[in-house]
């Protein structure tokens, strides 16, 4: 019974020392005087602002990736913090904001050694990796401060090292836990990359793409079955079926990313409840989905669109600004600046701000009565309607007149009867763009509608232009003549609602002012704002592109450019985006001479010429295709990107054409130095070029930190390439 | 087979290629965004056919009247219906069934879409012709394999090359055909390196043979299109503003040609200064002032793209007000790094600037003309350098790149490329802009340059070489192609629209009355592509997955997965090379882009159902398996035979109410809501 007990309990650990010390010397270097400088650096300023906005449980947009990197920043916030460019106020708590970044930093100094260690290179050259990301002077910048790369490229390293985990798992022991740990984690460290920078997804196509070709290795392998499923006989891994292997794949590797990155969402917009700056952009579904701001106007107004409905109607694609159909008492100038003639009536516009003058009433053109009556009668898809405007009570009208600026599309007014024969046509068919059956009910908020002239058939359309003084500056509503297809500018929805009940002009006007009663709330399901929330952080762009600080692909892979991130404008102390130079140059001379000898040897073995033994090819090939085709897939498409772009874009790819610099080592002193002689030389010469690394990471160092500070002679003696743009300080 | 119909009007895109083709005959330079050999060959065609050019070609719709047009018309039409046998060709090639042959080239000439955009003076039928002709000599001298060096592997090999050299000159979207048979010669050079029987001297003949005839060959023709292009075109017409002014000096009736001036630049000189970046203004001021709320209210400095009497500025030194034009004076060169103080002829204020906004670019400084006769204030000094010169140097007129900088401030006289509102005449902002890029925009150069005191030299010897203005050319078709952004809140076609037909383009005619012609594809052969793309990829991984698995094939089954992997394989990326980059390309897109895609689709469609059935027979009994072979074929043309029966009328016009109109014969073939015909 007590058997155990006569052995004595001995735990075996093995430690590798290497790993701790890389962790350690990491740490250091990453955390040294962390919270210095307690001032707002660089892009500090926006995610500063979203961590306070996400204390305040306040909903915004960032246009730049989705929300799980500023959740993650989030984490390291207290309380509310107010950030504007300047210094911090003393209870922020900027070590710990600054926290996560650093951590995710510091912990790629050992997963860089890992990788190599799992691609099957020896330890020296893992430690040298380690060492290269360690003295990197860009990375460490990068990562010392409240910014969101180098979490990215951590996620980047974790989900490239679990998978060659898994991949070497994948060989011995298929379907065991750690098998399925690591394959897991590979899914998860991909949604996660992707979660806190849109740039994840392209070191996620390429495991993607990985897998799939090991994938196809693997149907190759004939000892597999078909179809038939696992744990059959103890021998499983032999019976373990093709398509149970493509099942988990699938599973892990597609299911799992993409739920992660819906429930990133879900958790951030059930985070964000309250209505806040970026309201606007939203439609108004969405706006209304929100604590405060919209929500409180329109919760609880009538659904369903009904004659004699008031109603104001917002524009769906909102753009340039977002704004509401208007009217207001004065008239088109007869003649236009440029000599063209206008009807003259009333002007209707889009007026970006809530007004009582965006109010209009459903009428039904068979009746006078402005009153929803009792029963309310619902507007259906495809009826006619007039639009009365509340406070003028004009028409809503188009007739065959030039719009003021776009001249190939009708004018819209607001019918005033100059007794000139030119008659009101002012009908309108009401046509329910996302309706489910031709028989829909106008809805508020949910419909989206389009109005078309029964005369004419033009469509009202919100131009984009605005009009000129006389115009107010509003923006121009036209009636589109040749509708081609459906565009959102020509999209409308209810937005505030009620049942008009005022029979009397006076009293509707005192209507008009008076708040709307509120009885029922509408949600949107999740989805839904998940969709919506999407497409707007894809398709929303920044006017101003251009900044002091941008650089275009070409000046990243020399380095021609650098980031001033921040200045104290007393002392002279700055801190720089700045990478190791020479570790740059060498990272260029590995990747080239990587490709030149790759295609040596293909072009060669293709001719049945074998210069290296098969296994060194493979390895060649694996760790080539994955630190080669790591830097390939987060450099390249860059290029075909128009947005305003930094060198920080560059970080990821510099990550993995660092790791290949020891690859291309140690395949040299392996395969091409023969005899004893020139491995030794090599070896030295190694080392005097680490020492270097060194010597620069040092030099730079006061850049990278801000400290010590440099008199200007010293800054100029820095200034090594021309085009860098270090700040002197004028005496 | 195309009957093409003398239509009176002409519609559409008509007003530009028509127009490009008198031009030719006019020799009148022109700028337009595609390389020149299709417009030159419409132009040639017109010229045969006794076309003038003088038909004015103003808006879609005109009436032709007198004019003769059939020249040009038939011309592409001709080219167009020779799609079909092309198409024959190819697929019977590939797959060396008669049947899928026949049935890609009925979809051919059964696609209303095909039809209608080859009736028109149009760039899309001479580029799909080039296209096809690359494609079918490329699978001819792929089929030549076995007997290379032969004398029909070196007609197809170069004809491969003449027709890229066609296709790449017609439209850049030639680009990707290109791309197709530099891929497929990859793979046949790989292919090759694996034989091992071959010595590497065949090897070396080999890949020579192609360099010359798919590199070299092509290229020398493009740059042929290109001088003849410009020995055709050499006088001054609508396009001189886009280019630079050394290359507006070589065409008759500009100002610039054969004019003699000073060359370097001296104090006392009056210029004008054009800016770099394409069709860049002149820098012009004018009596106007900024109005209220615009910067300060001082005189307007904006670009101009004509020649004014206010483009011309006197150059002066920043601290004295001397007249250098005095006899007396001695000659004084301006030279690179010298602060200098520009005096608008007319007005006699100084080029300024101060750390005010721009009226539209408003991270930039505002420009004005500032002080009374020449005196005004520190902020009227420049620095002027020439790109890439060193200090001390002499500027010479049109051939330096002048760089102006703003002293006080350190910024950078530059146009922004925006239009000014009204107030600003609809001119060209001007600003100096703090952030230092080396872009065309802040670049000038020195068109006209008075000095009485200076010898003038003839500009014959300042004349751009060929290859200068070649390239000079492709800059400024590349940045076009770009600039064709669509506006927002306008309706464009959108890629993803395209195969499955969601929307066509009308060509001419918008009212009941009028006679109208609508580009749309066949619906049904459309969808059927559509539809068998993905029939194809299902078929194709399922086939590589159980060779891959070590299923044994028959001898039939090994020759139809052969035929499906490579043949249709070949369709297929020639498919995605002309279809997926479009979703890149962030200019207007066009319905008609996809045309190219679709000779793809059709014949991917003949090789993957002729498969399919063989397979289908392969596997049934000898005698049912004829049948279903013949039966399945012969429905399948049917179907495409009636469905051009019931949708002809867009290509050869329809007159009549709207389809729109339930009374319309029309209507109740708008299957989808988005269709206008």
């Amino acid at each position: 019974m007590l058997g155990f007990l006569k052995q004595p309990v001995v735990v075996t650990a093995e430690i590798n020392m290497n790993l701790v010390a890389l962790t350690v010397m990491g740490l250091v270097n990453r955390f040294w005087a962390l919270s210095y400088p307690r001032a707002v650096v660089f892009d500090e300023v926006y995610y500063g602002q979203f961590v306070s906005l996400y204390m305040k449980r306040i909903f915004f947009v960032d246009d730049s990736g989705p929300p799980f990197g500023h959740m993650l920043l989030a984490f390291g916030g207290r309380a509310p913090l107010n950030f504007n460019l300047g210094k911090y106020s003393m209870n922020v708590p900027i070590w710990s904001l600054r926290l996560l970044p650093a951590l995710s930093g510091a912990l790629c100094v050992p997963l860089a050694y890992q990788i190599l260690v799992e691609l099957h290179f020896s330890h020296c050259a893992a430690f040298g990796a380690a060492l290269l990301i360690l003295f990197e002077n860009s990375l460490i910048t990068q990562s010392r401060l409240m910014l969101l790369e180098s979490v990215l490229i951590f996620f980047i390293l974790l989900a490239i090292l679990s998978y060659l985990k898994f991949y070497n798992l994948q060989k011995c022991s298929p379907f065991t836990a750690g098998w399925w740990f690591w394959l897991l984690l590979t899914g998860v460290a991909c949604s996660c990359a992707v979660g806190v920078k849109y740039m994840g997804l392209f070191t996620y196509m390429l495991l993607l793409a990985t897998a799939g070709v090991h994938f196809w290795h693997l149907i190759g392998d004939q000892t597999l079955s078909n179809l038939c499923c696992m744990t059959s006989g103890k021998l499983h891994h032999l019976s373990v079926s093709v398509f149970c292997h493509l099942l988990a794949r699938g599973l892990t590797l597609v299911v799992v990313p993409v739920a992660m990155y819906l429930s990133f969402f879900y958790v951030h917009l059930t985070l964000l409840y309250r209505s806040g700056p970026h309201d606007q952009i939203m439609t108004s579904a969405f706006q209304a989905s929100l604590e405060g701001g919209l929500a409180r106007i329109t919760q609880g107004q009538p659904l369903e669109v009904a004659y004699g409905s008031q109603i104001t109607l917002r524009n769906v694609l909102g753009k340039p600004v977002p704004c509401w159909l208007h009217s207001h008492k004065n008239t088109y100038p007869i003649r236009y600046e440029n000599g063209r003639g206008s009807s003259h009536q009333q002007q209707v516009t889009c007026y970006p701000f809530k007004d009582v003058n965006n109010w209009w009433i459903v009428k039904d053109p068979g009746m006078q009565q402005l009153v929803v009556s009792n029963p309310p009668r619902p507007v259906r898809h495809g009826h006619i309607v007039q639009l009365v405007h509340g406070i003028t009570t004009r028409y809503l009208n188009t007739h065959d007149v030039a719009a003021p600026l776009s001249p190939h599309s009708q004018e819209i007014s607001c019918y005033i009867d100059y007794n000139i024969s030119m008659p009101a046509q002012n009908l309108w068919r009401v046509e329910i763009v996302n309706r489910e059956s031709d028989t829909d009910v106008w809805k508020t908020i949910l419909s989206e509608v389009r109005f078309v002239h029964v005369n004419t058939s033009a469509v009202l359309k919100l131009s984009g232009a605005s009009l000129p003084e006389w115009g107010y500056r509003q923006l121009e509503i036209i009636g589109e003549k040749l509708s081609k297809g459906y565009h959102q500018s020509m999209l409308w929805n209810v937005e505030e609602h009620r049942y008009g009940k005022s029979q009397e002009q006076k009293e509707r006007e005192v209507e008009l002012h008076s708040p709307t009663q509120a009885d029922i709330s509408k949600n949107l399901s999740f989805m839904a704002r998940f969709t919506e929330l999407q497409w707007k952080i894809l398709t929303l762009k920044n006017e101003d592109t251009e900044h002091k600080y941008s650089s275009s692909p070409l000046d990243w892979i020399t380095m021609d450019t650098n980031i001033a991130y921040w200045f104290h404008p007393i002392s002279g102390a700055q801190i720089h985006l700045i990478g190791n130079i020479l570790t740059w140059a060498s990272a260029n001379v590995a990747t080239l001479v990587y490709v030149c000898l790759f295609l040596w040897y293909l072009l060669r073995r293709r001719r049945k010429i074998c210069d290296i033994p098969e296994d060194a090819w493979r390895l060649w090939v694996s760790a080539g295709g994955l630190c080669v085709g790591g830097w390939a897939v987060n450099y390249f498409p860059f290029f075909m990107m128009e947005k305003t772009l930094f060198l920080y874009h560059y970080l990821p790819a510099l990550t993995f054409q660092i790791l290949l610099i020891p690859v291309v080592l140690q395949h040299l002193t392996d395969h091409l130095c023969r005899s004893q002689l020139p491995k030794n030389m090599f070896s030295a010469l190694i080392v005097a070029w680490f020492s270097s690394i060194y010597l620069v990471y040092r030099t730079f160092s006061p850049l990278t930190y801000g400290e010590p500070i440099l008199s200007a002679a010293e800054l100029r003696a820095l200034r090594w390439k021309d085009s860098w743009d270090i700040l002197i300080r004028k005496h | 087979y195309v009957t093409y119909i003398s239509l009176f009007f002409f519609s559409w895109d008509e007003t530009h290629f028509g127009k490009m083709g008198s031009y030719y005959i006019n020799r009148t330079f022109f700028f337009d965004v595609h390389p020149p050999l299709g417009k030159m060959l419409i132009g040639l065609a017109g010229y045969l056919s006794g076309y003038n050019g003088t038909f004015p070609f103003q808006k879609p719709g005109d009436r032709y009247e007198h004019h003769n047009y059939i020249g040009m018309r038939g011309f592409c039409a001709f080219l167009g219906s020779c799609l079909v046998p092309f198409a024959y060709l190819i697929v019977l090639e590939l797959s060396k069934s008669l049947s899928a042959a026949l049935l890609a080239a009925s979809i051919l000439i059964f696609d209303t879409g095909c039809i209608t955009l080859s009736q028109y003076i149009l760039l899309d039928p001479i580029l799909m012709f080039f296209l096809m002709g690359a494609v079918l000599s490329m699978v001819k001298y792929n089929s030549c394999a076995d007997r290379p060096f032969s004398a029909p592997w070196w007609f197809w090999l170069s004809l491969t090359g003449v027709n890229l050299a066609g296709a790449i000159g017609v439209k850049f979207v030639g680009l990707f055909v290109v791309l197709l048979v530099g891929l497929n010669t990859v793979y046949d050079l790989w292919e090759l390196l694996g034989d091992l029987s071959l010595s590497l001297v065949t090897l070396g003949k080999h890949l020579l043979a192609r360099v010359f005839c798919l590199i070299l060959l092509p290229l020398a023709l493009y740059t042929a299109q290109f001088a003849v292009h410009f020995a055709v075109l050499n006088k001054s017409g609508p396009g001189d503003g886009f280019f630079s002014s050394a290359f507006q000096s070589r065409l008759i009736g500009n100002n610039l040609h054969n004019v003699s001036i000073p060359e370097h630049l001296a104090y006392g000189s009056v210029i004008t200064m054009k800016n770099l970046r394409m069709a860049g203004g002149y820098l012009h001021s004018h009596w106007h002032l900024y109005p209220e709320g615009v910067g300060a209210r001082q005189q307007q400095v904006t670009a101009y793209l004509h020649k004014d009497l206010n483009n011309l500025w006197v150059i002066k030194k920043h601290d004295s007000n001397t007249d250098h034009l005095d006899p007396s004076c001695s000659v004084e060169f301006v030279r690179h790094g010298d602060v200098i103080r520009l005096e608008h002829k007319e007005t006699s204020r100084n080029l300024h600037s101060h750390q005010h906004e721009a009226p539209m670019t408003r991270k930039h400084f505002q420009v004005t003309g500032y002080g009374i006769n020449g005196t005004g204030d520190a902020n009227d000094f420049w620095r002027i350098e020439v790109v890439g010169r060193k200090a001390g140097k002499r500027i010479k007129v049109l051939r330096s790149q002048i760089r102006l900088t703003h002293l006080a401030t350190g910024c950078i006289l530059g146009s922004s490329g925006k239009t000014l509102p009204k107030w600003g005449w609809e001119q060209v902002e001007v600003t100096c802009t703090p952030y230092v890029k080396e872009t065309p925009n802040a670049l000038w150069n020195v068109e006209d340059h008075i000095n009485p005191k200076l010898p003038n030299i003839s500009l014959d010897v300042l004349k751009p070489s060929f290859p200068e203005i070649l390239l000079e050319s492709h800059m400024v078709m590349i940045r076009g192609n770009s600039g064709l952004k669509p506006k927002e809140n306008e309706v464009t076609s959108k890629p993803w629209h395209w195969p499955i037909n969601y929307q066509g383009l009308r060509f001419s005619g918008v009212n009941e009355t009028d006679h109208r012609v609508y580009l749309l594809g066949n619906p049904v052969v459309w969808w059927l592509n559509l539809v068998t793309i993905g029939l194809y990829l299902l078929m194709a991984t399922c086939t590589i997955v159980a060779i891959k698995r070590g299923v044994q094939l028959t001898v039939e089954f090994k020759e139809l997965s052969e035929v499906l992997l490579h043949s249709g394989g070949k369709m297929m990326l020639g498919w995605l090379l002309h279809y997926l980059p479009f979703f890149m390309m962030g200019r207007v897109l066009y319905f008609h882009h996809y045309f190219p895609a679709m000779l793809f689709s059709s014949m991917l469609t003949g090789i993957t159902w002729d498969t399919l059935l063989k397979f289908c027979a392969g596997c049934l009994s000898c005698s049912v398996g004829k049948r279903v072979y013949t039966y399945g074929t012969l429905a399948l043309m049917l179907l495409i035979v009636y469905s051009f029966y019931l949708f002809h009328p867009l290509s050869y016009g329809m007159v009549g109410p709207m389809a729109s109109d339930p009374n319309s014969p029309m209507a109740g073939l708008r299957w989808l809501e988005s269709w206008e015909f």
